[in-house]
């Protein structure tokens, strides 16, 4: 990958709501050179949306959140990537990623209430033809997700003024 | 009663900045550009060893020059970025800051009368320490058409037999100017000429954009007169743990050794194992850091260009200089008037020299977010000042 991208994907990833204009003089980079760069990633599929952290716990929304750890048998020519897709088709499944030892699949699903989950497991996962067993594991507390730390403002505690 | 104080010691004037300090504690929301610190916390895993010394008991003096462990990570750093070998046993002192490190050079070296060339603007420490070291300091002021470059014919002109020492401050807290490797050869020169000693203050090495660090100390035939001096604070964001070092000849550095032994010992432990750390795995930590400070040199400076506001581009350190000369002002009133009116807090170019009159040091260790709000101020404030002028001139 290009410097250019490389430099403009730390970024954003972090901040994708930066004024173009903005990026472009951070970056010391044209701004239609900029705006190119990302239009393309775009295409390509490299940038793959802008989404928002949100910290749902302070909102008076009720959500679940669980991790389950689902083992499959894999399919003959398919491999996994059968399975996975028939599991990631549901809305509420957040993220489904293929994992190395014990088990094949780790699976996040959101859901309203604890009800809702169970029943997405038993009722949906659990008898797809291929899969051998799951084992759910509710969060009860997010403290860092996507390399945010949750509801933890940081004050400046420096001196104001050093040499 | 008798006088309890030694005289030379109450001629030192206390630090400028600390007036400066005292006005803006008292306003609450004020927001501070005045920092010469990093806003980053120092990378986890340095704190974490610093942690796990603690809990395996690392608590026991090191040897007074530091311990071996961390001496040969420095040598290693040093010959890895700058290409020069120190012995870590006989060439490598490990202090309490770089700060330490100047006033052991300067006391080691300096005979009563020996005169130490200080360019200005620069770190606020320098002038005092040579003085208290019986030196006498003479000052070499730079200029903003130089872009606060030292130049052969400014230091050739300031030379008398009594020269000693020159002290090199680059990359330069106030400034932001950095020395190139073509910029320091013919200083090397006039320094080998005159038979003179460098304190290379190269605190800030790290931290140069699209320019990589040269160290006086890495050209033909100046190791042999230059201490090194460098540290952690600035690099690692480890200010706070006060850790630094010196890399010189062995003549020299033994003598420092003398000092530092009998007024320190050793420098702290702990950081000493941290800092192990952060030459063996913080290359990357250093990166993301010099990365995000210059997205905030190039915000700034493109922020300057749109208001008008004149200031030379600089390639190192976290500080941008620029000139408020076009406001009749000097800079302690303009500081002080921005504070009143703007609550933004910057410090006086005077507070680093003579000088630096007619500018103000601008610290970009700030988040971006925070550096918007005080630029926009900034920005209020001059157009107000602009619009009086014109006022007045109508």
């Amino acid at each position: 990958m290009n410097e250019a991208r490389e430099k403009i994907l730390h970024f954003i990833e972090k901040n994708s709501r930066v004024d173009l204009h903005e990026l472009a003089v951070i970056l010391g980079m044209e701004e239609a050179a900029v705006a190119n760069e990302i239009a393309n990633m775009e295409k390509e599929e490299i940038i793959c949306g802008y989404h928002t952290m949100i910290n749902w716990e302070k909102t008076n929304n009720e959500k679940v959140t669980a991790l389950i750890e689902v083992r499959v048998t894999p399919q003959r020519g398919q491999g996994f990537d059968n399975i996975a897709e028939r599991i990631y088709n549901y809305p509420e499944v957040q993220s489904v990623y293929l994992i190395s030892g014990g088990y094949d699949l780790l699976v996040t699903i959101d859901g309203k209430t604890l009800r809702e989950v169970s029943q997405f497991v038993s009722d949906k996962l659990s008898t797809l033809e291929s899969v051998l067993s799951t084992a759910t594991y509710f969060i009860l507390k997010k403290y860092k997700d996507h390399g945010t730390v949750m509801s933890r403002k940081k004050e400046d505690e420096r001196m104001l003024v050093t040499p | 009663m008798r006088d309890p104080l030694n005289k030379k010691i109450k001629n030192v004037e206390p630090s400028g900045i600390r007036k400066f300090f005292d006005i803006v504690s008292e306003m609450k929301d004020a927001i501070s550009l005045g920092v010469g610190e990093p806003d980053f916390d120092t990378p986890w895993h340095i704190r974490d060893e610093g942690i796990y010394s603690l809990e395996r008991g690392r608590t026991f003096y090191t040897s007074n020059s530091g311990l071996m462990e961390l001496r040969e990570e420095i040598c290693r750093y040093l010959k890895r970025r700058q290409g020069i070998s120190y012995s870590p046993a006989k060439e490598t002192l490990v202090t309490v800051g770089g700060s330490e490190a100047i006033d052991l050079a300067f006391r080691a070296m300096l005979d009563p009368g020996d005169e130490v060339l200080i360019p200005q603007p620069s770190y606020v420490s320098y002038l005092p320490c040579a003085y208290m070291a019986d030196g006498v300091p003479v000052i070499i002021q730079l200029k903003a058409e130089n872009e606060f470059k030292l130049t052969k014919e400014e230091l050739e002109a300031a030379i008398t037999p009594k020269t000693k020492i020159l002290v090199l401050p680059f990359p330069n807290n106030p400034t932001g100017a950095i020395m190139t490797k073509e910029e320091l050869l013919p200083i090397a020169e006039v320094v080998r000429e005159h038979d003179l000693f460098v304190l290379s203050d190269e605190i800030y090495s790290e931290l140069t954009y699209g320019h990589t660090h040269t160290s006086i100390a890495s050209l033909p035939g100046m190791q042999e007169r230059t201490i090194l001096i460098n540290g952690f604070s600035k690099s690692h964001a480890m200010t706070g743990w006060r850790l630094g070092y010196a890399c010189g000849p062995e003549a020299i550095i033994s003598q420092m050794l003398k000092l530092h032994q009998f007024a320190i010992m050793c420098a702290p432990t702990n950081s000493q194992y941290a800092a192990v750390s952060a030459l063996r795995n913080g290359d990357g930590d250093v990166q993301n850091m010099r990365e995000a400070y210059d997205q905030r040199r190039r915000f700034l400076m493109h922020r300057f260009q749109e208001m008008g506001l004149e200031c030379f581009e600089p390639f190192g350190a976290f500080y941008v200089f620029p000139s408020i000369q076009e406001f009749g002002m000097t800079s302690d009133e303009f500081a002080t008037k921005l504070l009143e009116a703007e609550k933004v807090a910057v410090v006086p170019g005077t507070a680093f020299g003579a000088c630096g009159e007619g500018f103000l040091r601008i610290s970009y260790a700030y988040s971006l977010e925070d550096l918007k709000v005080a630029l926009d101020r900034i920005d209020h404030f001059i157009t107000r000042l602009r619009e009086q002028k014109d006022r007045k001139n109508v």
